[in-house]
């Protein structure tokens, strides 16, 4: 099929910036001082901690078990002790503290024995689900979706294709493209595993056109596998899932659902090599591939990182001038968000660290009124009205924003890029949706709360209506009591009592008719 | 004369036979209740507190459906209040100060080492959200507790505070960006309105 | 059957009630603020002038022409509005009580609606027969919602837009109602009627 025929207009096309961090191949990160491990890298519930302070830990232990369905375990990268489980600042764009276990390593690095899936081809594949879940893999393009939940969301539809995401389309970050580069075995061996989860028609790599190395090395490993790969022209923001799938494959993912629902599962080149240790090597998720990256670094490149390894150590290794520091960037120019300090972890979802020095990234200029010139209708990707959205969202009317499909919206940013009057598009969307949610939240909140009150309500009437009932139950005993007593010799009740007692209410009646008689004689 | 009264007689005919058959109607497109109370009710936040004047949310959407302003509701805030403008077709006001303000949503915690145990708070919760029984300890259930605040007043020790929702990863959302400077200078003061 | 589709064109676009002649501007210019209302508000004129004008016509020709009271038309023609106005109200209201709350005091000012009544009276001038009447009505109401409609959209538009402190509210929505009708000017001569 023609590929270019099949290239959207959409998309813009900003300055690489990646050939600083290619250089040089794949280094291991030193090991770190200490650990910090956050409970909740991935989408969906925290995981719960199963260990102690004062534990000692293996690399490839569990210290964090998945709570909930859609949740991911957390193991330790290294041996070491656990020095405390507190709430700790993490890489979140809110600047908020999360619980995190801190690990202090014991540079020893001993690991539990890895336990591989020898011949996994023979096995079911709900067994290597389960396995891939167990070793806590989640999405590492940047999204961190439980990849065992994606995979097992799949059940009985047919895939058409599996696509694996190497397009990495955004400036700066090259880690897929050294992993694709160095690793292809392990990729193309991934991707093989999750080709025996999904069964699908096609397997197929995508990569951009600007990593010539990583395509041949993909190709030459692909060779006498069901694997192919597919080059496609670089643009913005194309390495986005649904994006990557409408190039590929010409379908659209509908609104509101899933991949899957049209033949199609995707998953990043590092999800799939991570897979790939866990599987064929044995090894759960604790480490992945990092750029580190800007002109504030004097030696940046790509890093193999332990999950949890604080920031600042990572920038020393790069031997990052301080006093030449502008922002410190989580993810991409377009996408990332700017942390506060250096003190935060590496997590599952960190593909990349930008230290820009000033000038690099310049600030926006100050926000001006919208020109409606329709720029940004034009550069996004997901066929939506920025421009809408934006009036929308300014005015507070929520309903129509969400009709406008603002949930569609992926957020790449590449509206706010093309906008000549420099509005902060993305944030205006982000605010939005944060005030929609938090709207609905508050709506079932009431909606229980009247609930629970009109129970309650209910309730009340309900006892009050049974205390009525006992005082009237009451009121005609103590009647039928009274007009049983007006006979005095009648034999009191004494149906069901003891015998002893029987006697004795005889010996007393007996005694007061003796009396009465006393009585009547002597007056 | 007879032209007068032929046309006087003509509309009074006319009169008549359109009253009949709009008694006809009112009969046949007879509408009981009104379920606007309903809808009023929905958009209410629930709580029950009483700070409208009223005792619980639905009297209070009554009155509004019989004519009360819709600004008397603190715990809902101004986006019940623009929510309420929109449905009834009525101007947006603003909260009505005299019903209380606005204060971010609290909770309710009970100070277990005081409590004595005495259900004066589990009889006063309108969402029955406190665990407990006589002489037993008593406890709020966080997630049903709306933060009316009517079982502090009740308690005879005083072992009830109510403290705000921490923020935290899960509830942050992404506050406005600074808005646009405008196209001329009485513009820049305020939001945009319609 | 073309002497119809003259009437409809002239009705809907070159005569347009709204912009051209400039009846019923009342509910236009206060129903046109959401959407739904104003298709709620269309729905009901529609109704209310197709039913009005045919009335109006029958009430002139078995009525007031044999019995001589030509003079009573206006008082007539009124009743009649106000009857099938009222009778509009109650189906409204039993079929869509929300429509029926938000409309509020706009559906029973239909029956002051020059708009309405001047189709009946216009039909009295133009000497149209039953079928003539029943078409001009509708097609009245017709010209009435394609405006509506299209107004309230724009309105939609501009309560969200950066529209400056002294034109906000019902000036912008006057000078883009008069923009409106400028635009309406160049169905002028399209056709000869």
């Amino acid at each position: 099929m023609n590929l270019l025929a099949r290239m959207p207009r959409w998309g813009v096309h900003p300055a690489e910036n990646k050939a600083q961090s290619t250089a040089r191949p794949i280094r291991q990160a030193p090991m770190p001082a200490q650990l910090i491990l956050p409970m909740q890298q991935h989408i969906g519930a925290p995981a719960e901690a199963v260990v102690a302070t004062g534990d000692r830990v293996l690399g490839g232990q569990v210290i964090a078990e998945a709570s909930g369905f859609v949740s991911a375990r957390v193991h330790a990268p290294t041996s070491g002790t656990v020095t405390s489980i507190v709430e700790h600042a993490v890489p979140h764009p809110s600047g908020l503290s999360e619980p995190c276990i801190l690990i202090t390593p014991d540079g020893l690095d001993e690991k539990l024995a890895p336990q591989p899936l020898p011949a996994y081809q023979q096995l079911e594949p709900a067994i290597v689900l389960e396995h891939i879940r167990n070793s806590g893999i989640t999405g590492l393009g940047g999204a961190g979706f439980p990849t065992a939940v994606k995979l097992g969301s799949v059940r009985d539809a047919k895939i058409e294709y599996l696509l694996l995401n190497g397009v990495e389309c955004e400036p700066y970050i090259t880690a897929d493209d050294r992993l694709m580069t160095e690793r292809a075995s392990q990729v193309v061996g991934g991707a093989l595993v999750l080709a025996h989860l999904v069964r699908p028609q096609h397997t197929v790599l995508v990569v951009e056109d600007n990593k010539p190395d990583a395509i041949a090395a993909l190709r030459l490993a692909c060779q006498g596998t069901a694997a192919e790969v597919r080059v496609i022209p670089t643009r913005y923001p194309s390495g986005g899932e649904k994006q990557t799938i409408q190039i590929v494959t010409g379908r659209e993912v509908p609104h509101g659902g899933i991949p899957a629902d049209i033949g199609v599962v995707c998953t990043n080149v590092g999800t799939a090599a991570a897979v790939h240790r866990a599987v064929v090597d044995g090894e759960p998720l604790v480490s992945r591939i990092v750029t580190l990256t800007g002109n504030a670094l004097a030696e940046p490149g790509n890093f193999e990182v332990l999950l949890g390894t604080p920031i600042r150590e990572l920038l020393a290794t790069c031997a990052m001038d301080a006093t030449n520091l502008d922002r410190l960037i989580m993810g991409g120019p377009m996408m990332g968000f700017a942390l506060p300090s250096p003190e935060l972890p590496v997590i599952k979802t960190t593909n990349c660290i930008l230290a820009s020095a000033p000038g690099e990234l310049p600030a926006a200029g100050p926000e001006q009124p919208c020109i409606r010139c329709g720029l940004c209708a034009e550069a996004c990707p997901a066929a939506l009205l920025p421009q809408q959205l934006l009036w929308y969202a300014r005015a507070n009317e929520f309903e129509r924003a969400e009709k406008h499909h603002l949930f569609d919206c992926i957020e790449c940013g590449a509206c706010a890029y093309v906008c000549p009057s420099n509005i902060p598009l993305v944030q205006y969307y982000r605010y939005a949706k944060g005030e929609i949610r938090h709207a609905e939240q508050e709506r079932i909140k009431a909606e229980r709360s009247r609930e629970r009150f009109e129970f309650r309500t209910e309730r009340l009437a309900r006892e009050e209506a049974e205390k009525e009932a006992r005082r009237l139950e009451r009121r005609e005993a103590a009647k039928r009591k009274a007009a049983g007593k007006a006979d005095p010799d009648a034999a009191p009740a004494t149906a069901g009592t003891s015998p002893e007692v029987q006697a004795a209410v005889e010996r007393v009646r007996q005694r007061k008719a003796a009396q009465a008689d006393d009585g009547s004689q002597e007056s | 004369m007879s032209m007068i009264l032929t046309a006087v007689l003509a509309l009074m005919g006319l009169a008549v036979v359109f009253g009949a058959i709009l008694g006809y109607a009112a009969e046949r497109f007879r509408v009981e209740g009104d379920p606007i109370v309903e809808q009023i009710d929905a958009l209410l936040p629930q709580t029950q507190c009483g700070q409208c004047g009223h005792p619980g949310c639905r009297p209070y959407a009554e009155a509004i459906a019989d004519g009360e302003p819709h600004n008397h509701c603190p715990p809902g805030g101004e986006a019940t209040i623009v929510a309420l403008a929109e449905l009834l077709g009525r101007e947006v006001l603003e909260l009505d100060e005299e019903h209380g303000e606005v204060k971010p949503r609290t909770v309710a915690i009970i100070r277990e080492d005081e409590c004595i145990g005495c259900t004066k708070c589990i009889q006063a919760c309108p969402v029955d959200a406190i665990l407990g029984a006589a002489k037993m300890m008593h406890t709020v259930i966080e997630s049903e507790c709306t933060g009316c605040d009517l079982c502090v007043e009740p308690c005879p020790v005083d072992c009830i505070d109510m403290v705000e929702i921490p923020q935290t990863t899960q509830n942050w959302h992404f506050p406005l960006p600074g808005s646009a400077p405008g196209l001329i200078a009485t513009d820049r003061q305020g939001a945009i309105t319609s | 059957m073309t002497e119809f589709a003259l009437i409809l064109v002239s009705t809907v676009l070159v005569n347009n009630f709204l912009l051209v002649q400039f009846l019923g501007l009342c509910p236009f210019m206060g129903v046109s603020n959401k959407l739904e209302t104003a298709f709620g508000m269309s729905l009901a004129t529609t109704f209310v002038l197709t039913l009005s004008s045919i009335c109006s016509y029958l009430t002139y020709r078995y009525l007031l022409l044999p019995l001589d009271l030509v003079y009573l038309r206006t008082i007539a023609f009124i009743l009649v509005i106000a009857v099938v106005v009222q009778f509009t109200e109650m189906v409204v209201r039993k079929t869509s009580p929300l429509l029926h709350r938000v409309l509020g005091i706009f559906l029973p000012l239909i029956t002051t609606n020059c708009a309405v009544l001047g189709v009946a009276l216009l039909n009295l001038q133009k000497q149209h027969g039953f079928m003539q009447s029943a078409v001009y009505g509708f097609g009245a109401a017709a010209g009435f919602s394609l405006v509506l409609i299209l107004f309230s959209a724009m309105r939609e538009r501009l309560a969200a837009a950066d529209v400056p402190e002294p034109f906000r509210g019902s000036a912008i929505a006057m000078i883009t109602a008069g923009l409106m009708s400028l635009a309406f000017m160049g169905f002028a001569g399209l056709i000869r009627f």
